[in-house]
């Protein structure tokens, strides 16, 4: 017999969740931890010097706005998937979630442009600290947007056939990854102000 | 656990750093010589293992993030019926704790460990101060960076470890002294309460490691306040397992052995570390070999002789035999010995000035004096590790030959993992337990047991 | 109002919720990206700026993360976290500037 492990799908009536919302609560604790690092590394290398560039001088800007826009739309569109879930609209909730994953792929392809573009002049992150740590933290940044594409075409694709059997787990799953994807969303919403407005 | 999958995934990511932390041995050029805290700039200048230490390093913390969020997830949500908060073993609350010190300090590292690999591997400067000269020459670097940023991230971490080495230690002990003094714990919300703030004071600790670096006054006077506040829970923690022990009719089993001492070693440890809180007299004692006393009195006799106290107490719950006692009694006395042989004349090369970082300190006149020292620590070294094979050598053959235990329960624990038979068979219980009262029901006057899971009062 | 159990309806009224977060988004978008252009003194374009993106960052946790409307267990570890986040941030002004940059001669 398989061992059973109680609220994967109905929360613990004590607090209230499931286990996986509480493990992506914490992990995402974590991950607030690993950018308030970074953020903080920023701001001490700023005050360290005279000359750090303004973002908007040296950065691209309007391709940093559309990918803005790109990310809070992807953001919708994943809570959307989730809300289709909970009306028991699998079809909508595929439409969505491939809304979602088509934004992602159009934030990475926009940022390939901007890293391209900074190559081409030779710009490493060895030219200059405000360099290194836009790369440094644009470039982990997107690396938690290709984890999130995995999780969510898993779950768009062969994660799907759980909807079956076990609908509320599923749900549940969407409302996981939603919430990894919003705390994503998040980090650039922190992020776009401080490397490319100021 | 919660999450069995994640579980199975944490312990493969540690592998797979640990495997790499090991092949850092085996670079050519050397192995990461940077010492433990890897400090910029030598740490960025130096040989290639860093960088392989430092991937290690990625792959180790995402094991332990991973590990830590299945550790709360499972004791906050898979609790037995009739289990509370104010029922959980201290044991658990010591585990929960370090898993959220994990959890929340370990992220500014990997952060750390991420800028550092990009200083060593893309070539830029987060660590790098400007007009940084290496071996006469300026380094070809942009600059512009700061040292002590690593230096704050690494020890936002790094402090808080320490508590993550010494607080299921501290789990272990109360398990072992409740079971083996077949008494209550003295205190135990008190107890409770103190290891969630020191856990929480853990965090801003930090940097009374720093005190040198010239952080200025007001800083380094909040730092010693809080370091000075760090001690009151730690204190209350050794109080309430000594308290304990008052008046019991103890019986010195082997973990037991372990248990007591622990107390005295941690004692030791802690108390030597209010000359290094105090910003004064950490001048005088920063970087010598008396930090490196106080550090391990904390972690080698307490938390080692804690976690060999553990083995020897839960050897009969997972093989259903006991490892052998008079094995088990040479192991703890010589090992008690030596350890106290090499760590105690740390103190007075330390409080002679001997730098750490040295490997032969009589090139000095203060090192040539002390010495002698080092030679009764190098053999009481040996000695020491001498000492642990009859401990390998038990834990080996006791399972097979290890006398059996005469029921479930040999140690007359109250806690939950006495419920199942020793040794557990898969699934650990046929049925579900349950549980009726407080860990640690022991009748004070008669000794009687009442364990967590036993549903009848006698 | 847990999350778990909703009706049709309230789901459907949260959705209608959802589009107007993501055009209050859009539009605070706008002004942070306008402000920028008007290359205000540096510690009001810092001030301004962090303000617009608290109040995204605010938006997106409370509406599309629920966070309006969760569990006691969530409040506490996001508090606990909270705290840390604030020590880490403080980490800048705790190096002593004047005698760093003294110590190299660039």
């Amino acid at each position: 017999m398989a061992v059973h492990i109680p609220y994967i799908d109905k929360p613990n009536p004590v607090t209230g969740v499931t286990n996986a919302k509480l493990g992506i609560w914490l992990f995402l604790a974590s991950e607030v931890m690993l950018f308030g690092a970074l953020f903080s590394a920023l701001i001490t290398l700023r005050l360290g010097v005279n000359d750090w560039p303004h973002g908007y001088e040296v950065l691209n800007v309007p391709l940093a706005t559309l990918n803005t826009v790109v990310l809070i739309f992807s953001s919708v569109t994943v809570v959307m998937a989730w809300a289709a879930l909970k009306m028991n609209n699998l079809k909508q909730f595929k439409t969505y979630m491939s809304l979602t994953l088509l934004m992602s792929v159009i934030f990475l392809i926009v940022k390939a442009i901007e890293y391209g573009s900074k190559f081409s002049h030779g710009i490493s992150p060895a030219t200059s600290n405000f360099y290194a740590i836009y790369f440094v933290i644009t470039g982990l940044h997107g690396l938690h947007i290709i984890g999130g594409i995995i999780v969510n075409a898993y779950l768009l694709g062969p994660g799907s056939k759980m909807w079956s059997v076990e609908p509320e787990r599923f749900t549940g799953r969407i409302e996981c990854a939603g919430l990894y994807w919003h705390f994503v969303d998040l980090v650039w919403i922190f992020l776009f102000p401080i490397l490319y407005l100021l | 656990m919660a999450f069995p999958k994640l579980n199975m995934m944490s312990y493969w990511v540690y592998f797979v750093g640990g495997v790499i932390m090991m092949a850092s041995f085996l670079m050519p050029g050397g192995a990461a010589a940077s010492g433990w805290t890897s400090y910029p700039p030598l740490s960025v200048i130096s040989n290639n293992a860093q960088t392989v230490w430092l991937i290690s390093m990625v792959f180790l913390i995402t094991s332990s993030l991973l590990g830590s969020v299945n550790t709360i997830v499972t004791a906050i949500q898979l609790k037995a019926k009739g289990q509370n908060f104010m029922r959980w073993p201290i044991h658990v609350w010591a585990q929960v704790t370090t898993a959220f010190l994990l959890l929340l300090a370990f992220p500014p590292l990997e952060a750390a460990a991420v800028l550092q690999l990009a200083d060593r591997v893309f070539g830029s400067s987060f660590f790098l101060p400007s007009g940084l000269v290496v071996s006469g020459e300026k380094w070809a670097a942009a600059g512009g960076g700061n040292p002590l940023l690593w230096q704050h991230l690494f020890w936002f971490l790094a402090h808080p470890e320490v508590y993550v080495l010494i607080l299921p230690a501290v789990g272990v002990v109360c398990e072992i002294v409740t079971a083996n003094a077949r008494k209550p714990l003295y205190g135990y919300k008190t107890m409770v309460y103190s290891i969630l703030f020191l856990g929480f004071m853990s965090f801003i600790v930090w940097a009374h490691h720093m005190f040198m670096t010239g952080m200025g006054v007001t800083l380094s006077s909040f730092f010693q306040a809080t370091t000075m506040i760090i001690s009151i829970p730690s204190v209350i923690i050794l109080t309430t397992i000594l308290l304990t022990l008052w008046g019991a009719s103890i019986r010195f089993s082997v973990p037991m052995l372990f248990a007591t001492a622990f107390l005295p070693m941690f004692a030791i440890g802690g108390l030597t570390g209010l000359p290094l809180g105090l910003t004064a007299s950490d001048i005088h004692l920063h970087d010598t070999y008396y930090v490196i006393g106080h550090f391990h009195y904390v972690v080698a006799p307490g938390t080692l002789f804690a976690l060999m106290g553990g083995v020897y107490y839960w050897y009969p719950k997972f093989s259903g035999r006991k490892m052998n006692e008079t094995l088990g009694k040479i192991h703890f006395w010589t090992s008690f010995v030596a350890i106290n042989f090499v760590f105690m004349p740390m103190f007075f090369m330390g409080s002679k000035g001997v730098s750490r970082r040295m490997y032969d300190q009589t090139v000095y006149t203060h090192g040539a004096a002390t010495q002698s020292w080092n030679v009764v620590m190098s053999t009481a070294a040996f000695v020491l590790l001498f000492a642990q094979i009859p401990f390998i050598y038990n834990m080996f053959t006791a399972w097979k030959t290890g006398k059996k235990v005469e029921n479930d329960n040999p140690w007359d624990a109250t806690t939950l993992e006495w419920a199942a038979s020793s040794p557990p068979p898969h699934e650990n219980f046929p049925t579900p337990v349950e549980v009726y009262r407080d860990p640690y029901s022991y009748s004070p006057t008669t000794g009687k047991v009442l364990p967590q899971f036993a549903p009848q009062e006698g | 109002m847990a999350s778990e159990h909703m009706t049709l309806e309230e789901v459907k009224k949260h959705t209608r919720t959802y589009w107007v977060i993501f055009g209050a988004l859009l539009v605070l978008t706008a002004i942070t990206v306008a402000i920028s252009y008007v290359h205000l003194p540096f510690f009001w374009a810092v001030v301004l700026a962090l303000v617009v993106a608290s109040t995204k960052a605010s938006l997106v946790a409370l509406y599309f993360m629920h966070l309006i409307s969760e569990k006691t267990a969530i409040y506490l570890t996001l508090g606990l976290t909270a705290v840390l986040f604030v020590f880490l941030i403080v980490i800048p002004w705790m190096i002593p500037w004047a005698e760093v940059r003294g110590w190299f001669v660039s």
